[in-house]
């Protein structure tokens, strides 16, 4: 429990400071934050607040907001499978059932080891290629049972 | 050696990165230096053609030659054909100009796309690049206006607003500070054109932008990005540093006494950012939020000052008007719909890819003359244009002409030109159902018809699938009800578009819903 709370203090205020004069600076300071630490430590939302002459509930509030600031840190490896229309037609959903049950977590979920955090996302772009998926932000096209599998047994071999 | 100082091409777009374009590269490489040959490869942007992705390319005395879809355990073989002199193998495909798909397009905004490397100025301005913003370093901004006015180029985000009307608001006002905002939050599933532009022809959107702070005085540009476009991201960067260093961008561009910065801005994977005023308040570091309009955004928009908000593709479509002049681009499209338009194809089909045309082309031709059918190789049952907000359209309707208004006359909406299709396994009163469970997820919540309704439309819908031996014409009647009140009363076209593909399933594909004919639901 103490290391899941552990969150880097000082990461957060440089990245607010370097960033608070910026015109609408709460939104690049909270994706960089995201971007460096996996998650927005609740913890860090009355420190930006403070640092932007801003109310928590403000700050709260966008972060609350948008989907990819994740509220708790994420498991090692991150996977986020397109659950949009183009990738539907491609058979995401059984996709979607075979990834459910490979990672033992479901959508918005982490794997009770710890390994895995299994997300949604909508359209990755890829249309073109579908169905699409992003393992650890690498974005992978024409995804089959087979082809995730093939990828999960590497990460798997590496244990990772 | 014949093959000496030979080129290839090796896209760096992201979707030919997801199937392995890297190790495509990287081989091509090691084989190369193995075999001791000079090979040059560029990482150019992809030519749209995603079936045959990775597509390696070799330049060669008959033009540049095509085989794909290359995996890395085939180059091997590609070397053992002799590629680097356009040698036949199996994935030979001839000439890359050739080939039919690409062939009879009308390639305006997306002519350099997958030609040169994204990230090399000087192939820019090799093919073209800047002519359009040193004609406009020449001109007033009221000329520019009249110039884009008269292109008839209208928005294609997929509101399809007059661009000329929108920056000659913005320019007749008088302020201290305007702003640029390039709307690079393509959410819509099935669309990918902004993505390829933007990897494939960065300056080209940053000429575009630079034109329109020209036109209507404005010396700050925002591209607001969306997350889930690292490469994008990543190659904006890039080229808006080597722009700025060759004083494209920045102050006094190219002597003219004029000054335009653009910014990167990267969304956080809210739908509704691709709305303006939404993304508006995201830039201004708020929630995304739907504003009431009035006022416009083109009067009082970006922290309160007149914003010209124009989609990537909008405004990558001004260079060339402003190089050939409004005429040349009128002259393409049909009725109110002028110029091209590129539609992207995806979904459960052969050949997925981006086909620029003129507007006017049928979703027959679209599906069948360029996509060959669906990819699992069963019937084309539903085909769903313009994103989560647009129609999904029987078989039967397919020759419909994708403009404007035509789209629209038949209760869809063209969007940002993403067509996607689906074979004779779909379930629409499913995508229905899907439809109003993304209006719920997206929801911005300021408005009652969107955040309340399209929950109990999931509901509702739930509820005529369940009722399979029930009466479902109360349910019916409340989704119809619903749907009303959704679209008449929403603040924005998500809760307001939301009712197009519920109703347009219920009615073109009753069957799927339990019922006996479009008649039994009215």
């Amino acid at each position: 429990m103490e290391g899941q709370n552990r969150w880097d203090r000082a990461r957060v205020e440089s990245i607010a400071r370097s960033l608070k004069d910026a015109p609408g600076a709460l939104m690049p300071i909270l994706r960089r934050v995201q971007d460096e630490l996996g998650w927005v430590p609740p913890d860090s939302i009355p420190l930006i607040a403070n640092i932007l002459n801003l109310s928590r509930a403000e700050v709260h509030g966008v972060v609350s907001f948008y989907h990819d600031f994740r509220h708790a840190p994420p498991g090692k490896n991150v996977i986020r499978l397109c659950r949009a229309e183009s990738c539907q037609a491609m058979g995401s959903s059984a996709l979607a059932d075979h990834v459910r049950d490979r990672l033992k977590c479901d959508f918005g979920e982490t794997s009770s080891d710890g390994r895995f955090t299994l997300e949604a996302v909508y359209c990755l772009g890829n249309c073109a290629c579908s169905p699409a998926m992003v393992i650890n932000g690498e974005l992978v096209g024409r995804v089959t049972p087979g082809r995730f599998d093939e990828t999960m047994d590497r990460l798997d071999g590496g244990r990772r | 050696m014949t093959h000496k100082g030979r080129t290839v091409y090796v896209p760096r777009d992201s979707g030919a990165r997801s199937l392995g374009a890297e190790a495509v590269a990287d081989t091509i490489a090691a084989q190369a230096a193995s075999r001791g040959l000079d090979v040059r490869i560029v990482r150019n942007g992809s030519r749209g053609l995603y079936w045959l992705e990775p597509l390696v390319e070799v330049e060669t005395g008959r033009g540049r030659i095509a085989y794909g879809p290359i995996s890395a355990a085939d180059v091997p073989s590609l070397f053992a054909a002799n590629f680097l002199d356009g040698g036949t193998q199996r994935l030979a495909l001839g000439v890359t100009d050739e080939i039919p798909y690409l062939k009879s397009q009308e390639r305006l905004t997306f002519e350099r796309v997958g030609l040169i490397d994204p990230l090399s100025l000087d192939g820019y301005l090799e093919h073209g690049g800047y002519r359009g913003l040193e004609r406009a370093l020449s001109m007033s901004g009221d000329r520019i206006v009249e110039e884009v006015t008269a292109s008839g180029l209208r928005g294609r985000g997929g509101a399809g607003f007059p661009a000329g009307i929108k920056w000659k608001t913005t320019l007749q006002i008088n302020a201290r500070q305007k702003y640029i905002v390039c709307n690079a939050d393509e959410g819509d599933s099935g669309t990918f054109a902004d993505r390829m532009i933007m990897e494939g022809d960065p300056f080209l959107l940053i000429e575009g932008m630079t034109i329109a702070g020209l036109a209507v005085g404005a010396t700050r540009g925002y591209i607001y990005l969306r997350s889930e476009y690292p490469d994008a991201s990543r190659t904006l960067y890039d080229a808006i540093a080597l722009a700025e260093d060759n004083n494209y961008l920045g102050a006094n561009i190219r002597g003219c006494g004029k000054t335009f910065k653009i910014e990167v801005r990267v969304g956080a994977g809210a739908y509704i950012c691709g709305e303006e005023t939404a993304m508006l308040e995201s830039l201004e570091g708020k929630r995304g939020m739907v504003r009431f309009k009035p006022p416009l955004p083109a009067v009082a928009g970006l922290f309160g000052r007149p914003t010209v908000v124009n989609n990537v593709v909008t405004l990558a479509s001004v260079p060339l008007i402003l190089q050939n002049g409004g005429a040349f681009y009128q002259a393409y499209g049909m009725d109110r719909s002028r110029g091209t338009n590129p539609i992207q194809l995806a979904g459960n089909i052969k050949r997925p890819g981006l086909i620029e045309k003129a507007f006017g082309i049928s979703l027959r031709e679209i599906i069948y003359d360029y996509g060959g059918g669906t990819a699992s190789g069963r019937p084309v049952r539903a085909v769903q244009v313009g994103g989560p907000l647009g129609a999904y359209f029987p078989e039967s309707m397919l020759d419909l002409p994708l403009d404007y208004e035509a789209v629209a006359a038949k209760g869809g909406l063209l969007g940002h030109g993403g067509v996607v299709v689906f074979d004779d396994t779909v379930d629409l009163a499913a995508q229905a159902r899907y439809a109003m469970e993304f209006c719920a997820l997206e929801s911005c919540g300021k408005c009652t018809p969107c955040r309340i309704g399209s929950t109990r439309g999931i509901e509702v819908i739930d509820r005529i699938i369940a009722g399979r031996n029930g009466d479902k014409s109360a349910a019916l009647d409340l989704l119809l009800d619903l749907c009303e009140t959704m679209s008449a009363s929403s603040l924005c076209a998500l809760g307001g578009l939301t009712p197009l593909p519920v109703k347009s399933a219920l009615k073109n594909f009753p069957e799927d819903f339990g019922l006996k004919s479009a008649n039994d639901y009215r």
